[in-house]
């Protein structure tokens, strides 16, 4: 009777998780998620990456912005395991063998952050909009950086963060 | 979100046969909108197709007949980047970039855009009745908070607007919508892609379950030289229209030989009105016959208690933007393509 027990319990419909292969920060990781994970929620618990933010959930704030192949993206509105085989950066990864990105130095600089709940996202999305380089202008930058939202009024001089990083890139 | 399963589509026939499986299957392309309905579990598929790994639908390619053709996959921001977008069809470059933000529009994806679903707030909320949502449940719109809903095109089951900017430049330059089913192919002129609420609210467009949007078709006249695309909205970026208005014109010895007017954030879909355009036809780019095609365009509306105001604002964003297209330089940024 007992080996029945242990049988049926072994045969018992398991979830139907799905092998991802990632890479993270430049390190190679592969994942076993449920497909309804969102990437967001894959980096912050699976892989203890907990510096991408979830803020709205929804597309609306900005906060879980991640680099996915070179290109910014909501990690909060994409299945992680729709981006199997991505390279993939994220806050934790931004900094370079202990020193930090000039767009962290210029928001410490700048005191770009009150709660620095955004921060993360900002960063990485402006590291995303130099690489787009479409941005020129100040009201460019504003305007490619208006899917980030900070609610705790650090938005000026996070735009100032990003104007000095930009014209140090442009003196290079 | 509720569970389901998820299966990669090779190709065309591969992600048509897979979405034939069950009535509960969805195909999923960038996800900004499909995930985020699923997140409020407003569409509950059972199975999601991913289309993302068909190769053909990512590209944009040069059609015979002059024009372009914007593979579905094509994500927003490369699409309105495009090189040959950007030279031949600023108006819709301009139209993309005035949707979302830079994040959404890097995943979002020209076909999805078409088929986004509407951002009624009641829509939205699964407390409350919606016709849409859940048919014959009722429209609480009608009597409550409908300042951001349609004036045209409305019927006594539905007022919701169809959201997307994309779709209102596509609707002013004659594009097509090529897709692909069990049935075979069929390319869908833009005006007859989306539909009025009427009886049946819950259908948006004229596609059928099992039909991939493989392409978007767009003729060779591009209004390039005279366009412009004015948003109207709550805050200056990163929001839906309350009205938007895509205007292209062709002028030749300082007259106007052809002229488009599309309208968003007023109807079930892109809106335009016939009888307008061509009374601009051999007219001079005057104000004042802009504001009669404008009085034409919005002769039939009909308002409801807060969106009463809707209708100056489209008088006024039309005059505006026809002028404005005269000399496309005087966009602001936010609707620019590159700087
Ligand atoms: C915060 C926020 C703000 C936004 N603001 C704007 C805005 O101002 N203006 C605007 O226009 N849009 C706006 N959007 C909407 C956004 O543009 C759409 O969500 C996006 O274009 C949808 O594309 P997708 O590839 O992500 O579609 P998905 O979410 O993947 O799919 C949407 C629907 O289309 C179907 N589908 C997708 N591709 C195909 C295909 N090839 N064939 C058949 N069916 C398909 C899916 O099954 C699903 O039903 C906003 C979105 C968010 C989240
Ligand atoms: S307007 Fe349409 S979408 Fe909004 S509540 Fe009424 S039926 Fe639903
Ligand atoms: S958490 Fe993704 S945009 Fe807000
Ligand atoms: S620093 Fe607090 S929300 Fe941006």
């Amino acid at each position: 009777m007992l080996t029945d027990q242990i049988i049926s319990a072994k045969s018992m419909p398991t979830l139907p998780h799905k092998t991802v292969s990632l890479t993270v920060n430049e390190k190679h990781c592969t994942l076993e998620v449920l497909p309804w994970v969102s990437l967001l929620d894959a980096l912050r618990e699976d892989l203890d990456l907990t510096g991408t933010k979830k803020g709205c959930d929804h597309g609306q704030c900005g906060a879980c912005t991640v680099i996915c192949d070179g290109k910014r993206i909501l990690s909060c509105l994409t299945l992680a395991v729709m981006k199997n085989g991505s390279e993939i950066t994220t806050i934790e990864g931004v900094a370079t063998g202990g020193e930090l990105h000039p767009l962290q130095k210029a928001f410490i600089e700048h005191d770009a952050f009150q709660c620095g709940y955004c921060t993360p996202g900002q960063i990485c999305s402006a590291i995303g909009m130099f690489q787009e380089g479409k941005a020129l202008t100040r009201a460019e930058v504003k305007e490619l950086m208006s899917g980030n939202l900070c609610r705790c009024g650090a938005n000026t001089n996070i735009i100032d963060a990003i104007m000095e990083v930009k014209a140090q890139m442009s003196h290079e | 979100m509720n569970n389901f399963s998820y299966t990669q589509a090779k190709n065309r026939d591969d992600a048509i046969a897979l979405s034939g499986m069950g009535p509960g299957s969805q195909f999923i392309a960038g996800g900004t909108n499909l995930i985020d309905l699923m997140k409020y579990n407003i569409t509950r598929p059972n199975a999601l197709v991913d289309i993302n790994a068909i190769e053909d639908f990512h590209a944009i390619r040069e059609s015979a007949n002059g024009g372009l053709s914007l593979g579905a996959l094509v994500t927003n921001a490369a699409t309105a980047y495009h090189p040959l977008v950007e030279q031949r069809y600023p108006l819709l470059s301009r139209a993309i970039l005035a949707g979302a933000s830079a994040q959404i529009r890097n995943m979002a994806t020209n076909g999805g855009n078409l088929l986004q679903r509407t951002r009624c707030y009641y829509f939205y909320d699964t407390n409350t009745p919606c016709n849409k949502r859940e048919p014959g449940s009722g429209c609480p719109a009608i009597e409550g908070y409908n300042r951001t809903m349609a004036i045209m095109g409305t019927s006594e089951h539905c007022i919701a607007v169809f959201p997307s900017d994309m779709s209102v430049a596509l609707a002013a330059l004659n594009a097509s919508v090529q897709v692909s089913g069990p049935e075979g192919s069929r390319n869908i002129p833009f005006s007859d892609f989306h539909r009025l609420p009427g009886n049946t609210p819950h259908i948006d467009n004229c596609m059928s379950r099992n039909e991939l949007i493989t392409s978007i078709e767009l003729p060779a006249n591009g209004f390039s030289n005279h366009y412009s695309y004015l948003k109207i909205r709550d805050r200056n970026s990163y929001a839906f229209a309350l009205v938007s208005v895509a205007t292209g014109l062709e002028l030749e010895e300082g007259v106007i030989k052809n002229a488009r007017i599309a309208l968003g954030g007023v109807a079930h879909k892109p809106w335009r009105v016939k009888e307008a355009e061509d009374f601009l036809q051999n007219k001079e780019p005057a104000a004042e016959n802009f504001w009669y095609a404008a009085e034409m365009i919005l002769k039939g509306a009909k308002t409801f208690q807060f969106n009463a105001f809707k209708v100056e604002l489209a008088k006024r964003a039309i005059v505006r933007n026809c002028i404005m297209a005269l000399n496309p330089e005087c966009q602001l940024p936010g609707a620019q393509a590159s700087a």
